[in-house]
């Protein structure tokens, strides 16, 4: 069967009101976005609270499908057959064409639900519906009619061109990315933090990200599995400004002037501030973390609240809830699981302790932060002022 | 910042003559070997030359050279070749603990397909004792895989009391040699060690990659892994990689014109690297035994090129890492990772203590190799030594 359209559907968007020209004018830019990447041209229109999404000439359907499922936003996909209104015996065969193909068992329960848009048509709705269900059930004498549950629901819409659809491919849901602001993730090389960007980014947030890394402690291949990574996420949510911040001098400095059991902690806060700061600068509303309560040491309450405490921005942790198994599942859908369990090391596990504190007091934290008075702002500055950028596509 | 390439274990340089020769063949002598007009005559000139170069060096015959894609495809061809061959006489085969994975991997696959492996144990300086291995063949023992040059620690077989030891044994064992990391660097004369089947690949000579040889005494009964267009006898199908071949060959006749020069200097270059090594604090060298009366005849004892050195207290991957930043590249004696320690099999064959075998880093050198970059590097370690160890895990 040849599809040459998709109709785009889309749930939440409808609801937004006023607003709702805004989202729908986001999606279809971030559709047309999705399907440059993809061998063919495609012509995307907004026409009545619909987008459609037309092939012009030859494509690769898998290839256009793979890619708008990659679009927050859509709810569903459906192929779509267009053909040009010679007359409603041409129909009829289209009908006819079109059972056929897509379901060649033909012995479902099916309903017509004929949409006359386009009000000078000769024939109106009610009567195509009958019209047609009759067509059907004459051509195809195992299917029969169920105008309650029907397993296929043929529609055809009268347009400029005439649309047949039944099939629904479900999309990623979510909202437009770039309708609900901008937001700094906390990007390290494990499972959590590509899937906590992933699930802030499909309600409509565009990201920025922001990786740390230790030369000679971290290696360059780290970093590039996290550019990888950002590369997976960037499938879904657009282009994403990744910041690379060198925090080995932080780091050695908190080790030579800190208690070690509190390394990974106050290593935290100061990947915090961080990336905070570098939010503020970038216009972000605030910070995405993979943290889910008692995963590891530092993802304690205790442990959360302390470093949280840094923080002025809110931050968003869509994964606190999550069982690692979870966690894993959505890694797995978003394809980013294998490249987070390659085995490189990152800068949270170089130094740390054997048993890290798990219920940290937070005066007790500030007190031993004071003895990093004498460097720490100037080694903070010079981590921001010598971040690398890199934007990935 | 000066560079330094010490990690010629991995891969070597290619040598400017090679690359020339190389480009000159892709232009102006692209033609398929098999073909029948001109173009494929003269390509198969060049792949009879480069044979006879190489049969020249091991001082064989040019029709048991046969080419290959590098070291892996060659070590595979000669032990499943080799298996499936004498399946009939016996299904026992034997080689070490200390072989590459190419070898390691093969025998495991041919577990799995009905034979019986024995690994047999090394001393601490990483040799195969020729009693031990006398003592592991059995009648139906058909084939004996020793590596001449270990390619973590530059332990040096005695390949020929090996061989003899075997064969004493059971005479109609075939022997193969894993070369990759010992041609180049050694004379080897497979018939007058007892060598049935050699295997050595171009880019650790300063060839090109995707290209080696395994040498194949006419004798041996070996089988094709690779059907196709029957090129090689049959033996190995598959059009010659013509330039690659032609690159291989004119490495290995530079490196060996000069030989011995160029072998001592490497081994002078590894004894002065190895005496300041021992001079840094808690830096012990691995793979070198102590039975000579100097340092120098010690070294002899082992290949020129290798070096392996245990740094206490400091991880491997992160050292590499510090040296990296200053130019210098080495490679890890096991590739490692906190959440996947992939400890080397032969570290921990030649008995290294627990502690250090995530301590270890290869040093590799080859005939470009300078004092000045040696000095450098030492230079180097006594500067980042001291800063690495002061942050330790604990």
């Amino acid at each position: 069967m040849h599809y040459s359209s998709f109709l785009i559907k889309y749930t939440e968007i409808a609801i937004k009101g006023k607003n709702r020209y805004l989202f729908e004018d986001a999606l279809v830019a971030r559709i047309r976005q999705a399907l440059k990447k993809v061998e063919g041209a495609f012509l995307v229109t907004k026409n009545q609270g619909r987008i459609y999404v037309d092939a012009d000439g030859d494509y690769d359907f898998d290839e256009a499908v793979a890619a708008l499922q990659c679009v927050f936003g859509i709810s569903g996909i459906c192929p779509v057959v267009r053909t040009e209104d010679e007359g409603y015996d041409k129909l009829k065969e289209d009908v006819i064409r079109y059972i056929r193909e897509a379901y060649p068992e033909q012995d479902q329960t099916f309903k017509v639900n004929a949409r006359r848009a386009r009000k000078n048509y000769p024939i109106e709705s009610m009567e195509l519906n009958r019209e047609l269900g009759g067509v059907i059930l004459e051509n195809f004498p195992a299917m029969r009619v169920d105008v309650h549950d029907p397993q296929i629901l043929l529609t055809i819409e009268i347009r400029e061109h005439i649309y047949i659809y039944s099939k629904v491919i479900p999309g990623p849901g979510g909202m437009p990315v770039g309708t609900n602001g901008k937001a700094m993730l906390l990007l390290s090389g494990g499972i959590d933090s590509p899937v906590a960007g992933y699930m802030i980014s499909k309600r409509g947030v565009k990201l920025d990200a922001v990786y740390f890394h230790a030369p000679p402690y971290t290696s360059e291949r780290a970093k590039q599995k996290v550019v990888d990574l950002a590369e997976k996420i960037a499938k879904y949510a657009g282009t994403i400004y990744l910041h690379v911040v060198n925090f080995t001098d932080i780091q050695l400095y908190i080790y030579e002037k800190c208690p070690h059991d509190e390394l990974t902690i106050i290593m935290r806060r100061y990947m915090m501030k961080i990336a905070e700061h570098i939010a503020k600068e970038t216009e972000c509303q605030g910070l995405i973390t993979g943290e889910s309560i008692g995963q590891v040491a530092s993802q304690t309450m205790q442990s959360l609240a302390v470093t949280n405490e840094v923080c002025t921005l809110p931050v968003y942790r869509p994964l606190i809830g999550f069982d690692k198994q979870e966690i894993i599942t959505v890694s797995e859908k978003i394809d980013t699981y294998e490249t987070s369990i390659l085995p490189f090391e990152d800068c949270c596990t170089i130094f740390v302790a054997k048993h890290p504190v798990t219920k940290p007091n937070l005066k007790v934290i500030k007190r031993h932060e004071r003895n990093l008075e004498e460097k720490i702002d100037e080694l903070f500055a010079r981590a921001i002022e010598t971040k690398e950028l890199i934007i990935v596509e | 910042m000066m560079q330094v390439y010490l990690d010629n274990s991995a891969t070597t340089r290619p040598f400017d003559e090679v690359r020339e020769r190389m480009r000159k063949i892709e232009d102006e002598n692209y033609g398929n070997p098999s073909s029948m007009h001109m173009m494929g005559v003269t390509a198969e000139q060049e792949v009879r030359s480069a044979r006879e170069i190489l049969a020249g060096i091991l001082k064989v015959r040019e029709k048991e050279i046969c080419f290959t894609s590098g070291g892996t495809e060659s070590d595979n061809l000669a032990l499943i070749g080799c298996a499936r061959a004498g399946m009939r006489a016996g299904r026992h085969l034997i080689t070490t603990k200390i072989e590459h994975p190419a070898v390691l991997e093969t025998m495991k696959y041919l577990e799995g397909e009905g034979f019986e492996v024995t690994y047999l144990p090394v001393d601490a300086y990483g040799r195969l004792d020729p009693a031990v291995l006398k003592e592991a063949v059995r009648s139906d023992t058909i084939l004996v895989s020793v590596m001449f040059v270990n390619n973590e620690i530059g332990s040096l077989q005695r390949i020929a009391d090996l061989s003899s030891a075997a064969k004493e044994a059971n005479p109609k064992l075939l022997f193969h040699v894993d070369a990759v990391q010992a041609f180049g660097k050694c004379r080897i004369y497979p018939k007058r060690m007892g060598i049935d089947l050699l295997s050595v690949s171009g880019h650790k000579i300063h060839g090109p990659k995707g290209v080696g040889f395994l040498y194949i005494d006419e004798k041996v009964k070996i089988r094709p892994v690779l059907f196709g267009g029957g090129q090689q006898k049959g033996l190995r199908s598959g059009t010659e990689n013509v330039a690659a071949i032609a690159g291989m060959a004119a490495a290995a006749e530079i490196l060996y014109r000069d030989l011995e020069t160029e072998t001592e200097k490497l081994y002078r270059l590894k004894e002065g690297f190895v005496r300041e090594l021992k001079l840094l604090e808690g830096v012990s060298v691995n793979g070198i035994p102590e039975e000579e009366e100097n340092l120098y005849a010690n070294i002899l004892l082992t290949a020129p090129h290798v070096v392996s050195a245990s740094f206490e207290g400091v991880r491997a991957e992160v050292l590499l890492h510090a040296l990296e930043e200053k130019g210098i590249y080495v490679s890890s004696g096991s590739a490692c990772a906190s959440n996947k320690p992939a400890v080397s099999e032969t570290l921990k064959a030649t008995g290294l203590k627990k502690e250090l075998l995530d301590s270890t880093l290869r040093f590799s050198f080859s005939v470009e190799t300078t004092e000045e970059e040696l000095a450098y590097t030492l230079d180097t370690l006594r500067t980042v030594l001291p800063a690495l160890r002061r942050y330790t895990r604990h």
